[in-house]
């Protein structure tokens, strides 16, 4: 067998290499070189991402286990994008002195997830696709429960890993279904075996499940609030941005590559999906008091939307669908930067908490009102064009009673976004939140997600570079 | 000539690092960032200029260059829009223009603006304008135009309202803006129809000549009147409004409550002129396909500016006599548009309107700049708080004379050659149109020389304070601009700038130049009569036609006119009816809507109850559904 094409797995091998590194330098190093830990990881990330951000031509491993389109690096480098900014967040609670003696291992469960989605998102196959989803399960539970002697952290981690270990069960038993109809896994052979007898349909309602849970559509959002609200905040934008970003990427590319025959079937469900998640979790966010639990809700609703990108099945529709995350990604970011620079050093994350944060954070106000801006797609902010392109993409094929709905539930969402907007800038309080000075990292990642939000919009070459690889899918 | 995107970029950043720097930095400090970027945009466009005109003609006229073009948005093949930069004899005169006027009310301030609170704001407001106004005139396509337009709408309007602590001036900053923003409804609508037709909102495909682009407008009409006539007024409509003409014209004088280095650039010599850089940039379009549409146009100029010279004969306060002016003087390049026809001796209104439009700008502004240091010494703008003032500012007064002699026609200054252009083309045209126009030059001599003798000499009033000379940054701009006012005659500006941009030979036509240096040295012997020394005359002759005196003194009552549609019309026949819609139809489905969330989110609540048995039961369920569900349909 020839190994060199393992090779051209670049990608993953690079960021192994900065995770054993990492692993090896935090448990080396002495008191002293500790001290530069995440300087160094974090440069040694940013060089990981630009070294990988050029797309190649397509190419395939180990007899189609690993399959690579261009696509693909677009995507791979808006998580690595998005894991820097989580991890510039994160930097200050890292910093304290009860989490200091754990952030090798932050960084290495985090960057195990990453490894875990970069496999699932170039698998051509479901065992491999099913490792990688489980290289980013995993660590992930083990992540949700980091405050491990918190009682709402460990609750979340025993939710999460329950939830996950049953969806990968449903999930991994659609596979088998699969497997038991056609005698393959290879998403290439599939495509044609695929023909839609009743077995292989519930085999894939089955299998797309596992996805659907990490994208948390309803009804398979149930954990999301309690393990948004329990987990330690960075880490719940990371589940919130990246652990998704990744899910509905891959879901619409198997949706297309494996499930083609079934799209007769796929558009209902998604249709379904869809419409129900946008506005139960309009519904439950407006009476969230918890701003964790709001933004779970929110994310809910921001999925569904990338739904409508995904049931065009069109090659507008994946460009629609990576501009879209990377516009949510900037948004959601920057949303959850500011929540979590309030809680690491007030602990306060309700509402109520936030009224006349104005008067003494104007900064910090102006981000999240910035966020919250995009996330509901108000123009001029990247949000809209994100929310216009996905839009475009389903009414473009005829899904005009979908974009109705979805409009109509934009409207409502733009309720509760601005209800925390209401609350930092209108309501007076007694006693506001003091003045808080953000640490230099955190102002890193601040500033890139409202550059992000600010220009991404504009820049119409952003999409068009998307929306050229787009058709090769 | 790539270096031009450089003259768009600098002001654009002085704004936004101005703007957000805010107050941290000394006043001085802003002041010299923003003076500076000016003047290394003026002598950056000066340079465009030299090298531009300096450039072979091909085929005998100045090409057209686009040496910065990029795609912004695309809708079809044909339809995109760019923003780019568009390099022509009229973009070129512009740049020069606006950046001249811009960089001589940006040293003006520095005196004029120096004890202001904001005076941060207000250089970061100039740079912005600037920005904006230099990117209307260089856009390559109608649609950059439209956004560049609206941009110059809005930083005219945050500069009026500068002193947003005075009511009076906040008011004026939303009528400039509620006006204009109306007259642009009709640009947009107007765009629109043209490209739905042509395909296309680039103006080099437009203007180019090219018939195949309109075959589709060929025999489309709408309402009796063929579309391109519609477009072309509609799109005429928005220049009406920025150029304040008849009946748009209200929003202007209220607009000198603004900083008056701003009324100098804004409302004297860049902005007001965007209505007439309009017509100018789609005029092969007017000429060809809508020339009714044209000479409406030159009648409403015409209208305008007979309109706006009687009304400046009576108002006292002086800014507001400038005001009146500028939109009497813009009505004549409108007419210099409109009774032009395309090319050679045909097209010497296009021309002179042109070169009107250059000098204009250059003396309208040193008369504001001097009415501002007027203001400056006496801290009123009314007549009756000035007289005699020639003894305290020599400068101002020397400079001041000069734009009132260039305004009045008097040779050799600027406004003698370019007026001079424009009467000749109306006598072509049509010999009452002329005849109308060299009244209203008369006027215009006559007004201003009332102003001039008024504020420098006749009787004097007491002051409190002695007025003094202004300080050097504010007479240096007066000296400038006086310079540029004396000499801008003899520029050979056929040479530069023409409807089909080949070269023209300006001809004076001693005829229609005796008779209307004549009529104006007449107006001036009269002003000089009746104001320069106290006389009982002007009392008298405001007894004898109180009516009318009465009547030009409150503007003929437009303002009025317009509060009556307004307020009694439109706010109790159309307005109150939709409120009533609006918060009983609307507001109470939006409500239903909300308190029916509400009360399904109560409803529902206990679905989230935390128990992670009960979310793997719904998980499973979900599934087993959605199974279901497809296996059956």
């Amino acid at each position: 067998m020839d190994y060199s094409s393992f090779l051209q797995m670049r990608e993953e091998f690079s960021l192994l290499a900065v995770m054993v590194f990492l692993l090896v330098y935090d448990i080396f190093a002495g008191e002293k070189g500790l001290k530069y830990f995440q300087p160094v990881a974090l440069v040694l990330l940013t060089v990981h991402t630009v070294l990988n951000c050029m797309p190649r031509d397509a190419f395939e491993v180990a007899g189609g286990m690993y399959q690579y389109v261009p696509m693909q690096t677009y995507v791979k480098s808006i998580l690595n994008i998005g894991t820097i900014i989580v991890l510039l967040q994160a930097h200050k609670f890292l910093n304290e002195d009860a989490n200091r003696i754990k952030r090798g291992e932050f960084y290495f469960l985090t960057l195990s997830t990453l490894l875990g989605m970069y496999f699932m998102i170039s698998s051509g196959n479901f065992l491999m696709f099913f490792i990688g989803l489980e290289t980013a399960s995993i660590p992930m539970a083990t992540l949700v429960a980091f405050d491990k002697y918190n009682r709402k952290s460990a609750e979340a981690g025993a939710k999460y890993i329950l939830s996950a270990v049953f969806a990968s069960s449903i999930s991994v038993f659609g596979m088998s279904l699969i497997y038991g109809s056609t005698g393959t896994l290879y998403f290439t052979d599939l495509a044609t075996l695929i023909t839609g007898t009743p077995l292989q349909i519930m085999a894939f309602v089955f299998f797309s499940v596992g996805l659907f849970f990490k994208i948390s559509l309803v009804p398979f959002h149930l954990w999301t609030p309690d393990v948004y609200e329990g987990s330690q905040t960075n880490i719940t934008s990371y589940l919130s941005v990246i652990s998704k970003g990744a899910a509905v990427f891959v879901l619409f590319t198997l949706l297309i590559k494996v499930f083609g025959n079934l799209v007769t079937q796929w558009q209902p469900i998604l249709y379904g999906l869809a419409v129900v998640s946008i506005t139960v979790a309009n519904v439950f966010a407006i009476r969230q008091q918890n701003l964790k639990r709001f933004l779970a809700f929110s994310s809910i609703s921001q999925a569904g939307y990338i739904l409508l990108a995904i049931i065009s099945g069109s090659a507008m529709g994946m460009a629609s669908l990576v501009y879209y995350v990377l516009v949510y990604m900037f948004s959601n970011l920057a949303a959850f930067g500011v929540l979590s620079v309030i809680e690491n050093r007030t602990g306060k994350v309700q509402m109520s908490d936030y009224n006349g944060l104005y008067q003494t954070n104007p900064r910090l106000s102006f981000v999240m009102m910035l966020a919250l801006f995009s996330l509901a797609g108000i123009p001029p902010f990247a949000g809209f064009f994100s929310k216009f392109f996905v839009f475009s993409a389903a009414a473009a094929q005829g899904y005009y009673v979908l974009v109705f709905i979805a409009l109509l539930n934009t409207i409502l969402s733009l309720y509760y976004y601005l209800l925390v907007i209401k609350a930092m800038f209108l309501n007076k309080s007694e006693n506001p939140i003091e003045n808080i000075k953000s640490d230099f990292p955190v102002r890193i990642s601040l500033v890139v997600c409202t550059l992000g939000i600010l220009l991404v919009g504009l820049f119409s070459t952003i999409y068009n570079q998307i929306a050229v690889l787009s058709f090769g899918m | 000539m790539q270096y031009t995107l450089l003259i768009l970029v600098l002001p654009l950043l002085s704004f936004i690092v101005l703007g957000l720097v805010d107050s941290k930095w000394k006043p001085k400090v802003a002041g010299t960032i923003g003076t500076v970027v000016l003047g290394i945009i003026t002598a950056l466009s000066y340079f465009a200029a030299w090298e531009y005109f300096s450039m072979h003609r091909i085929a005998g006229v100045y090409e057209k260059i686009i040496p910065f073009n990029i795609e912004w948005l695309r809708f079809t093949d044909y339809l995109h829009i760019n923003l780019g930069i568009l390099l022509d004899p009229i973009s070129v005169m512009m740049l020069v223009v606006i950046t001249t006027v811009s960089f001589m009310v940006n040293i003006y301030s520095l005196g004029y603006m120096v004890n202001e609170k904001g005076f941060e704001r207000y250089y970061a407001f100039l740079s912005l304008f600037t920005f904006s106004m230099l990117g209307l005139v260089v856009a390559t396509n109608i649609f950059q135009m439209y956004i560049f337009w609206e941009l110059v709408g809005v930083s005219s309007y945050l500069l009026i309202g500068f002193y947003y602590t005075k009511p009076s001036a906040v008011a004026a900053a939303k009528k400039a803006f509620i006006v204009t923003r109306f007259a642009d409804l009709g640009f947009l609508i107007g765009i629109l129809v043209l490209s739905f037709y042509t395909k296309t909102f680039d103006f080099g495909i437009l203007t180019s000549g090219d018939t195949s682009v309109f075959a589709s407008t060929v025999g489309a009409s709408f309402m009796g009147i063929s579309v391109m006539s519609w477009a072309l007024g509609l799109i005429f409509i928005g220049g009406a409004g920025k150029s304040a003409m008849f009946p748009l014209q209200i929003w202007l004088p209220d607009a000198m409550e603004g900083p008056t280095p701003v009324s100098a650039l804004i409302h004297a010599a860049t902005m007001v002129v965007a209505g007439v850089f309009l017509v100018a940039r789609l005029f092969p379009l007017y000429v060809v396909y809508s020339p009714e549409v044209l000479h409406g146009i030159a009648y409403v100029g015409a209208f305008t500016s007979l309109f706006a010279a009687i009304i400046a004969c009576v108002q006292t306060d002086i800014k507001r006599v400038l005001a009146f002016s500028t939109i009497s003087q813009i009505g004549f390049m409108m007419v210099g548009l409109g009774v032009s026809g395309n090319g050679g001796h045909e097209g010497v209104g296009y021309m002179a309107s042109m070169f009107h439009l250059f000098t204009h700008a250059m003396f309208k502004a040193l008369l504001f700049l001097g009415a501002g240091s007027v203001i400056h010494a006496v801290r009123s703008n009314e007549m009756s708080h000035m007289g005699g003032l020639r003894k305290y500012m020599p400068i101002t007064n020397i400079t001041f004379l000069i734009a009132c002699l260039a305004i009045a026609g008097i040779p050799p200054f600027s406004g003698f050659f370019s007026k001079d252009e424009i009467l000749s083309a109306c006598y072509e045209f049509s010999p009452y149109m002329g005849a109308t126009m060299t009244f209203i030059a008369g006027l215009t001599a006559f007004y201003m020389f009332r102003l001039y003798f008024n504020i420098f000499w006749g009787k004097e009033h007491k002051h409190q304070h002695t007025p003094h000379e202004s300080p050097f940054a504010m007479a240096l701009p007066l000296v400038f601009l006086a310079t540029v006012t004396v000499l801008a005659g003899w520029i050979p500006f056929g040479h530069f700038v023409t409807s089909d941009r080949a070269n023209y030979d300006i001809h004076l036509d001693f005829t229609v130049a005796t008779i209307s240096v004549l009529i104006a040295v007449c107006s001036i012997t009269l002003a000089i009569i009746m104001y320069r020394k106290e006389s009982k005359v002007p009392k008298r002759l405001a007894t004898t036609f109180s009516g009318l005196h009465k009547a030009a003194t409150n503007r003929f009552y437009i303002d009025e006119v317009y509060i009556f549609i307004t307020k009694k019309i439109i706010f109790n026949n159309i307005s109150l009816p939709l409120a009533w819609f609006d918060r009983h139809v609307i507001d109470a489905t939006m409500n239903g809507m909300a308190g029916t969330t509400q009360w399904v989110s109560v409803k529902i609540k206990g679905f989230q109850s935390g128990q992670v048995q009960q979310y793997a039961y719904v998980f499973l369920l979900g599934t087993l559904i959605i199974t279901a569900l497809v296996l059956i349909f």
